[in-house]
């Protein structure tokens, strides 16, 4: 048995006994910027592969909201920040060893470029959208013209964003939960999937609902497959990342975890989506509301076991 | 260059918390933080009991995490391998905090992040951190890890000694004498 009794000192603000230092800012963050990477990335893939007319919400109509849902997040992460006023000493800094650091020059190439691709499509979905100026007009209309390059460095960028999201918190050894290579690739499927939900409920065409449906319940395949990765690495690797992954197998966090991220958030909307692609059920805006809630519960619970989880007792 | 380090002998330590104390006074630190504090580690089960009474604080790493993970270059390192935190280039977003698996820092109510510093200023001018300097029962010992002479390294050459987490890779600088 081993007792740790701090005697002196400690019982600091957000460090004791427990991390408390991000609290709802830091997973809104985190989903809504891997919702944006799951709009983006296949509003570009199916513009490439020349569906626009035949998915016209998600290669048009949603990334129109990319700027403003990514603008809200970059808020949300600016709220975050202790010391705001040195915000813009992201920007005058490149360290190449410090994944936030990707992730804030990532985000300095997506935002402008989800503002050049939503300006490229804004009059398919508003014919009477009048520019203000007219080297604006000039500008986008050249941008046009480059819409198939642009749409393969949006895909580039949009994994590189879902992806960041969650490598930003693997990178960190002294939060075992966090600490595995499985969260990036989880966190892009996860926002994948979410960006699909946002298009199956933005979208009236039921073909193109059907193909978003089929793509989703792939998405939401793979997230199972990397969540049970996820705890199979950690119960296979140290005392402390099988303490973590107890976190979520029996421990605090077991409840809330498999009934409303893998229950309600994955296996329900799954099921629900297959029903639907079976003719079985009518088409609803559940699953997709599932999956939406389901993206943000992940984030947040991930974030906060991360915190829970430590190197000491 | 010099790779400043700390000994603290856990045999002599009977966690008086001057050390905690004295860092207070000498850095001025923030009413409800602290950049050092007394850990009483009781193994064992009763009546064979033993106890390990540590002063911790930020550990100086080596490899250290905080340093690779702050977005700005804020954490950095400076003379003799001691970890610091450039106020000015600090946004605040916590990464380190994060990163560390002591909880060595915290956030200033001024908003950069705050820690041990091994008394820099005083290190520069040739004398021991505060801590170090006012241990009633001297059971501290600050100085060069590349210096064989030093006490500290004579001290590690002598007695068995432990770091904390070693196995996190992170390469601390504080070692305990036990």
């Amino acid at each position: 048995m081993q007792e740790l009794t701090i005697t002196s000192g400690r019982n600091m603000a957000h460090i004791d006994p427990n991390l408390s230092i991000w609290g709802w800012e830091i997973p809104v963050y985190l989903y809504l910027g891997g919702l944006v990477a799951g709009i983006l990335f296949f509003s570009a893939l199916y513009f490439l592969r020349g569906k626009s007319d035949e998915m016209p919400t998600v290669v048009r109509v949603t990334p129109l909201l990319a700027p403003f849902i990514l603008g809200i997040g970059l808020f949300v992460l600016f709220l975050d920040l202790e010391y705001k006023l040195h915000v813009f000493r992201f920007y005058t800094n490149i360290r190449l060893e410090s994944p936030m650091s990707w992730g804030s020059w990532t985000i300095g190439v997506v935002f402008p470029l989800s503002l050049l691709w939503a300006a490229i499509h804004v009059t398919d979905v508003f014919p009477n959208w009048r520019w203000p100026f007219q080297w604006l007009k000039r500008f986008v209309l050249m941008a046009q013209t480059y819409a198939r390059p642009i749409a393969w460095i949006l895909i580039l960028y949009s994994v590189i964003l879902g992806m960041y999201t969650g490598i930003l918190l693997s990178a960190f050894n002294a939060r075992p939960i966090w600490n595995t290579a499985i969260m990036g690739p989880l966190f892009l499927a996860s926002g994948l999937s979410t960006g699909l939900a946002l298009n199956l409920l933005l979208s009236k065409n039921k073909a193109e609902k059907h193909i978003i449906g089929r793509v989703d319940v792939m998405a939401i395949g793979t997230e199972i497959f990397l969540i049970i990765h996820m705890f199979m690495g950690l119960l296979a690797s140290t005392e402390i990342h099988i303490k973590a992954a107890e976190l979520f197998l029996g421990g605090p966090y077991t409840a809330f975890f498999w009934i409303f991220v893998v229950g309600l958030g994955l296996m329900l909307p799954a099921l629900l989506e297959l029903l639907e692609i079976r003719g079985k059920v009518g088409v609803s805006k559940i699953p997709a509301l599932l999956v939406l809630a389901g993206g943000f519960v992940l984030r947040y619970i991930i974030v906060e076991a991360g915190q829970f989880s430590q190197w000491g007792l | 260059m010099a790779r400043y380090a700390m000994v603290i002998d856990t045999r002599r330590c009977v966690g008086c918390a001057d050390c905690v104390v004295a860092c207070k006074t000498e850095n001025n630190v923030a009413d409800g933080f602290c950049r050092d504090w007394i850990v009483q580690d009781v193994r064992g089960g009763y009546p064979d009991l033993q106890m390990e009474i540590r002063s911790e604080r930020c550990n100086h790493c080596e490899n250290a995490p905080c340093v690779r993970c702050c977005p700005t270059g804020a954490s950095t390192i400076a003379v003799g391998g001691i970890v610091i935190v450039e106020r000015d280039e600090c946004t605040g977003c916590k990464a380190c905090i994060a990163s560390c698996p002591y909880d060595a820092r915290f956030v200033h109510p001024e908003g950069f992040v705050d820690k041990c510093t091994f008394c820099i200023h005083r290190v520069k001018e040739g004398l021991n951190p505060a801590c170090v300097s006012v241990c009633p029962t001297k059971c501290m010992f600050f100085g060069d890890l590349d210096d064989p002479d030093s006490e500290v390294s004579k001290l590690l050459k002598a007695r068995p000694n432990h770091a904390l987490f070693p196995e996190a890779g992170t390469k601390p600088k504080i070692y305990y004498l036990t």
